[in-house]
């Protein structure tokens, strides 16, 4: 008994993982259906666009130029090892385009809106709201799960955007300033590297970890337990799971995208 | 009328209706009583859908409530909630308002509006209060919003959660009063579930007992002091000698 007891936490752990997923699964799908469906909620719509879209602008653009300017950097004293400092344009436009750029700012709204959303909901849960909801005629998901996971899917794909022209900025700005490299030369390398490739695997990616991290706090919030330990661990489950689904379905869409 | 047959209803391993049987008869207000944990709000969360019984039936003017349409059913209701669960995103107006701004009872937003500060004056709070939040307000405040969101569409059937909780006496009096009122005049059919034995006596036509996942009495509320049961004596009494344990 005791040599089997390992085995059968193991079985317990795989089976509850499958059941999570399977869950997880159902509430997508039955998310997805309720965008498509109506009744529709233009205002609570526009709430989620304006607290998921436009108030992640500032800490998108904070966390993209600091890394834009840190990559530049890192690149202009790594390549210089073999003499390569002209391919510093070129590798801080494709790294921040490709990968840094959708990663960074999907991890960054997730711990912005991934934490918030479950908070919200989950308060909602256990302060009755939820029930409330129901009574007065309305389907809780398509009221508060369907709009904030829209918002977020429509949203991502252009605070990624914003995300790589800001830290494609930021280092153009160290590399122009402290590593004197020209600034036109600097543009035009920028520019005739990237191609839509480059541009599409952002934007879908963005798309991607939007609708994750929006179902993730949504997810985690109408699952949340009863009081403030409950609503705390919705919260931090939300997050953990948003930003370690961002990190997977990134790997799965480069490979998608760029695997030869 | 509101009959429910042999209600079950389990939780994992515990078991917390073992078979109600209640009726509540059209324009009456019935008050359900009972010591904490006893499944008060287990059952009337189960009339209104948001728990599903493992057994029984639930029928509503002769209708099984699973084969009514589910927005027809929840039209003829109105309910408060013991804290409220007024949405703090909301101006005051919207919470009351909500139902009359969405599905088949959409007016115009305007409408709504004056329907919904009409509702606030008619639970004694002044228009000013319609734009505020209700985190801006005091529990009792909240409470009378509630009430007025419960009644703004003028419902058959209005649910009251434990009203008076967390209020202070005369707060709880003012809210008693006003459901009194309220239901007499609407003709509507109200089901309380409250721990206040005030209230019971300011809201109730008739009330049960709800103990050990059964209705152990009912009658009218003229007959709950001598109706010489002994769980409902002491739950009256609020003695902690008797048949119900103090501990639980």
């Amino acid at each position: 008994m005791g040599l089997l007891s390992p085995i059968a936490a193991l079985g317990r752990a795989v089976l509850s993982g499958l059941a999570w997923i399977g869950r997880l699964s159902i509430f997508a799908a039955q998310t997805v259906r309720h965008i498509f469906t109506p009744p529709w909620y233009p205002r609570e719509l526009g709430h989620a666009l304006l607290a998921i879209g436009w108030l992640s602008l500032p800490v998108v653009g904070m966390t993209a130029i600091f890394t834009g300017a840190a990559l530049a950097l890192q690149i202009y004293i790594g390549s210089a090892r073999f003499s390569a400092e002209a391919v510093v344009p070129q590798i801080t436009a494709i790294g921040m385009v490709r990968e840094l750029g959708p990663v960074l700012c999907g991890l960054m709204v997730a711990a912005r809106v991934a934490s918030s959303v479950a908070a919200e909901i989950g308060t909602m849960k256990v302060t009755e709201q939820i029930d409330a909801l129901v009574t007065l005629s309305t389907h809780p998901m398509k009221y508060l799960t369907a709009p904030r996971v829209l918002a977020a899917t429509l949203s991502m794909p252009l605070l990624v955007a914003i995300g790589d022209i800001i830290g494609i900025m930021g280092g153009y700005l160290v590399a122009t300033q402290r590593l004197d490299f020209n600034a036109s030369t600097y543009i035009t390398n920028t520019v005739n590297i990237l191609d839509a490739g480059d541009i599409l695997s952002g934007i879908v990616k963005g798309a991607v970890f939007g609708f994750l991290i929006a179902l993730m706090g949504c997810y985690q919030g109408m699952q949340s337990g009863r009081g403030a330990q409950g609503v705390g661990r919705a919260t931090k489950t939300a997050v953990v799971a948003a930003s370690v689904l961002i990190l997977a379905s990134n790997y799965l869409l480069t490979e998608v995208f760029f695997s030869a | 009328m509101i009959e429910l047959q042999d209600i079950h209803k389990s939780f994992g391993p515990k078991q917390i209706l073992r078979g109600v049987d209640l009726t509540i008869p059209k324009g009456e207000s019935m008050v359900i009583i009972g010591g904490s944990g006893t499944g008060k709000s287990v059952t009337l969360k189960c009339v209104l859908g948001l728990i599903r019984p493992d057994r029984g039936r639930i029928l509503v003017d002769g209708t099984d409530v699973e084969q009514q349409d589910r927005d027809d059913f929840l039209a003829r209701f109105g309910m408060l909630f013991q804290g409220a669960a007024l949405f703090d995103s909301l101006h005051v107006w919207e919470n009351v308002a909500f139902r009359l701004m969405r599905g088949k009872l959409k007016r115009p937003r305007a409408e709504a509006r004056e329907i919904a500060i009409e509702k606030l004056r008619r639970v004694g709070l002044t228009p000013d209060v319609a734009d505020q939040y209700p985190a801006e307000l005091s529990g009792g405040m909240q409470k009378r919003v509630g009430l007025a969101r419960a009644i703004a569409a003028e419902p058959e059937i209005i649910f009251f959660d434990e009203p008076t909780t967390g209020l202070d006496p005369i707060m709880s009096g003012v809210i008693n009063d006003l459901i009194r009122e309220i239901v007499v005049e609407m003709g509507a059919t109200a089901m309380t579930i409250t721990h206040d034995m005030t209230s019971v006596r300011a809201i109730a036509d008739k009330v049960a007992m709800l103990h050990g996942g059964k209705i152990r009495w009912s009658g009218p509320v003229s007959e709950m002091d001598s109706c010489g049961d002994p769980y409902v004596t002491q739950f009256v009494s609020g003695s902690a000698e008797g048949p119900i344990e103090a501990v639980r």
